[in-house]
């Protein structure tokens, strides 16, 4: 039991040591309302964490109609009792006196309350009428990495074969789309391959770009409970920023902004070189490793210190340690999916893993992280700019398929192209070709780069724009309709986690007001426009969510993410289960490919990839000529110089990430207090010979300014690479007067102010880490305050 | 001249004008960001096949000038560059995009093509050195021929159906 008063100071608690080979010990990590024990507690309803994307497993409190505390599940595969410090208070969000209670409609320029039934035939009056006048194509949705498996299949049921588009992305786009694509570039398919197990077995654990510690804190307590048992793991870190990680470290390699595949490729040439390939494994289920071995021979550890800017015998050391493990586990985030060369960057981690056979046994795990709670049931029901079940649009039987499970016509199901990403959905209303964006819990006007451009483009006269959410977040306030959620405690639902991981959640109190489920907001959306398949049926035949459970499964079923073999019952009461889960692996699958590469055949894949540096498309013949086997694909990268590079005019690089106190916009974690409390507002970071440089100083107000916009904050030295500075991409306007924007013409507090809009031509995702900045003088630090040069807090 | 020699001409005109080709339609469409940061990408391997196809042109007793140099960017192309981003918005400018890459893919394939015949022609007088570049090269030039046409497709659809 650990119920340590203050987990904002202790973020990962105490530790339970264990060895290499044997269960991680179990901790039960509580927080409760204060004056209240567990003997108040009336009931305690499953769920699990929608805050991070790790899945770790709670149960919430409940006493007279009220949520007053959480408690982690100890028997979950995940977490085994501990939550992080966003789920231990988090929780107090869902009761704050400013949540959406009535859907709102624009009147007069204005924002005004009204009943549902008003908002909804405004919803679908305009519907119709751009139906009618223009097309499908010209209607767009934009969802979440935040809300429950039911509602994002029931969004791309009615999206793709009830009105016909082609236009329905997540903000997942901005924190996983990577992770899919470099599996689908070098598997064939999405579907993560290891387990969060592997960190039980590991003896060596690489982390590229990847924050564990804050991003993951419970992953973390998991890696920190190994190092201190007997037989430690080595570890190896790629980040700019001394982070927790990275102070832990055997090797801690902090290149330059958007090097990643420079520095990647080095450690290949160097696993090659000192023939460290197992040779049986490239010969059994890959093919490529010609064209990878020709492409890295001149990236030689001296040529990559030369890019990166990370000394040649650091790059030599983590070689070694790479190529000499024998249980070698690596995990990818953000450092890696929103930086330049993306793509390129990430699937080299696959092909670290492919070319030293490490995949597919206990502790040889590969994890390309998500961002968000749910984003891996986006990418698989088909919400986030790919067909449901990981099914391949320039596959006509998939298509086919596809419409036989919906009892739609193959034709109904656009696919004539790769579907539109979001950063493409918002160019194409900013051209006026979509009339009207549906924005499911997410907050872009926040969370997309360039923000000027971002609310110029929702603020367009011509563009309809419905915001579905629990507050009145920044872009609603930029809507013309509103429509009150409900939110995690409130409403039923599966979500499935970064290692496919699959927990219920279920209701335990009323929503506020009139607050509805998003899955109820999207049937009745259906019911109203009456959408019918092909033999004049209702196109959506389920009514709650177990019902659109059933659906998904039998939609899922035969697919790499089958959950023909799961149901609520069983994943009541107990543990999380894995997918694929079916009748022959009834306890879900903790590992993928360990007989093979399962899903890469060209008549199973999701994609036949893409050009790393184009995004162009690969052919169907030329998969199946390069593939034809279905083995994994060693995809070779040349890297390429960032496109946005320092000048005399902005010569810092300018990263964006994140704290582990917040997650996204702020739209929960500010409404927790002791989470307000620990980051209440905005700062940037460089090291303290950069600021000495600069002529600044650890406390003073400094201005970050790019060629987008300019962010003010207070400035924080800390160990940082020389030549960089950082910004959390948290904050935004919701809590300041002005509400949705910076003070008329005056530099803001949100990150994205200042990013550029560029984006991975192979992912789509944008890249947040990459960009030039110059940073100045507003003020001194006032004389009273203390410097603040701590750095927990902050993470990448 | 040799047929080899007009070809390696005809090839490096060609690849010296598809890079200033496809920085001048990456400066018209700054608001399309994926095309304007991927054109600028593969302007890079246009250049570089100008330059080799320029030493190889000495093996051939041709002297061939390479890339252009780039203009620098003053005051003009910061002008081009505002009017870009002011025009962006409008509709009209889906159309011209797809115009552009329209022209750029049959750039490319003209330039395809006459690495098709140099490495032919490579194979047949057994020219290890001028079968090397071809090799290099001409890969890169049918990786800007599929992006262009991926490019279409998937604009096409929404750009031709919404002016």
């Amino acid at each position: 039991m650990d119920t340590s008063a203050d987990r904002i100071a202790d973020v990962w608690g105490s530790r339970t040591p264990y060895e290499p080979g044997t269960p991680w010990p179990s901790r039960t990590d509580t927080h409760l309302a204060a004056g209240l024990g567990e003997q108040d507690v009336e009931r305690w309803v499953q769920a699990a964490s929608l805050l991070h994307s790790n899945g770790d497993a709670m149960d919430i409190a409940v006493r007279e109609g009220r949520m007053v505390g959480v408690r982690g599940r100890a028997a979950d595969r995940v977490n085994r009792g501990r939550l992080g410090p966003k789920d231990l208070y988090g929780w107090q969000a869902n009761a704050s006196p400013d949540r959406l209670t009535r859907p709102l409609v624009r009147e007069d320029g204005r924002l005004v309350e009204c009943d549902w039934d008003t908002a909804m035939d405004r919803i679908t009056s305009r519907t119709r009428r751009l139906l009618d006048d223009k097309g499908p194509g010209s209607i767009g949705f934009h969802t979440s990495g935040q809300l429950f498996l039911e509602e994002y299949y029931t969004l791309a049921v009615l999206a793709r074969a009830g009105l016909g588009t082609n236009h329905l992305d997540g903000n997942t786009r901005l924190c996983t789309a990577t992770a899919a694509e470099a599996l689908k570039e070098t598997f064939g398919c999405d579907g993560q391959p290891g387990s969060y197990e592997d960190i039980d077995h590991a003896d060596t654990v690489a982390l590229f770009g990847h924050n564990m510690a804050e991003t993951q804190t419970v992953l973390w307590m998991r890696l920190l409970d190994r190092m201190e048992g007997a037989d430690p793991p080595r570890l190896v870190c790629v980040d700019p920023r001394h982070t927790p990680v990275a102070r832990r470290a055997d090797v801690h390699l902090a290149p330059r902004a958007g090097t990643n595949v420079a520095l990647l490729n080095a450690l290949l040439h160097e696993i090659i070189r000192t023939g460290r390939v197992d040779r049986a494994y490239l010969d059994a289920h890959t093919v490529g490793f010609d064209e990878l071995a020709a492409i890295v021979a001149e990236c030689t550890p001296g040529w990559a210190a030369g890019i990166c800017d990370v000394p040649t015998a650091q790059i030599e050391r983590a070689a070694e340690i790479l190529g000499g493990a024998e249980r070698l586990l690596s995990t990818v985030l953000q450092g890696v999916y929103q930086s330049h060369q993306a793509t390129a960057a990430a699937v080299q981690v696959n092909n670290l893993h492919l070319i030293r056979g490490m995949l597919g046994r206990p502790g040889c795990g590969l994890l390309q992280m998500n961002g968000q709670p749910s984003a891996e049931n986006t990418r698989e029901c088909g919400a986030d700019g790919d067909l449901p079940g990981f099914r391949n649009w320039q596959n006509e039987e998939h298509v086919a398929e596809l419409a036989a499970v919906w009892n739609v016509t193959p034709q109904t199901i656009a696919h004539y192209a790769p579907p539109t990403h979001a950063m493409q959905i918002f160019r194409y209303a900013e051209q006026g070709s979509i009339g009207m964006l549906w924005i499911t819990g997410t907050n872009p006007a926040v969370s997309l780069p360039e923000l000027s451009r971002v609310r110029s483009i929702l603020a367009q006269e011509h563009l309809f724009v419905i915001v579905q959410d629990l507050f009145l977040t920044e872009t609603a306030q930029l809507a013309d309709v509103v429509l009150p959620a409900a939110t995690w405690g409130e409403k039923t639902g599966t979500l499935t986690n970064a290692d496919r991981t699959v927990h219920l959640a279920e209701k335990a109190v009323d929503p506020p007001g009139e607050a509805r489920p998003d899955l109820d907001i999207l049937l009745d959306f259906a019911a109203r426009m009456d959408f019918r398949d092909k033999d004049g049926g209702p196109l959506i035949t389920w009514h709650d969510p177990e019902s659109a459970f059933a659906a998904w499964q039998r939609c899922s079923a035969g697919r790499p993410c089958d959950y023909s073999g799961l149901s609520y019952d069983r994943l009541r009461g107990g543990s999380g289960i894995q997918w694929p889960c079916t009748d022959e692996a009834p306890d879900g699958t903790a590992r993928l490919y360990t007989d093979g590469i399962d899903f890469a055949h060209p008549d199973v894949c999701e994609s036949y990839g893409r050009d790393l540096v184009t995004g162009a498309s690969v052919e169907p013949v030329e998969y199946w000529a390069l593939n034809p086997d279905g083995k994994a694909v060693l995809k070779a990268a040349e890297y390429l110089p960032p496109h946005e590079d320092t000048s005399s005019d902005h010569p810092l690089q300018l990263i964006t990430g994140r704290t582990v106190y917040h997650f996204h916009t702020r739209t929960k974690t500010a409404r927790a207090p002791e989470l307000n409390a620990a980051a209440p507002d905005v700062w940037a970071e460089m090291s303290p010979a950069e600021a000495s440089a600069q002529g600044l100083a650890d406390g003073d107000l400094v201005q970050i300014t790019t060629p987008r916009g300019a962010v003010r904050a207070r400035l924080r030295t800390t160990a940082i690479r020389d030549g960089m500075v950082f910004l959390p991409f948290h904050y935004g306007y919701w809590d300041t007067p002005a509400g949705h924007h910076p003070p008329d013409d005056r530099p803001g507090r949100a990150a994205n102010e200042t990013t550029v809009t560029d984006w991975d031509p192979a992912s789509k995702q944008p890249l947040f880490k990459t960009g030039a900045a110059r940073v100045t003088l507003v003020s001194r630090r006032p004389t009273d305050t203390a410097a603040r040069t701590d750095t927990t807090g902050s993470g990448s | 001249m040799s047929g080899i020699g007009i070809t390696l001409r005809l090839l490096h005109d060609g690849e010296r004008d598809l890079e200033q080709d496809l920085l001048a339609a990456a400066a018209r469409h700054r608001t399309d960001h994926e095309f304007h940061h991927v054109a600028l990408d593969v302007a890079r391997w246009s250049r570089e096949h100008a330059t080799r196809l320029a030493d190889a042109g000495r093996d051939h007793g041709l002297a061939l000038s390479g890339p252009r140099d780039h203009p620098s960017p003053g005051g003009l192309a910061a002008l081009r560059a505002k009017a870009s981003e002011a025009l962006g918005r409008r509709p009209e400018n889906g159309l011209l995009l797809l115009h552009d890459l329209r022209d750029l893919h049959l750039a490319a394939a003209r330039n395809s093509l006459h690495w098709e015949m140099l490495a032919q022609a490579a194979q047949a007088t057994r020219d290890e050195r001028l079968l090397t570049l071809t090799g290099g090269c001409h890969p890169q030039t049918l990786r800007q021929l599929r992006w262009t046409n991926t490019m279409v497709k998937i604009l096409a659809p929404q750009l031709l159906t919404s002016v």
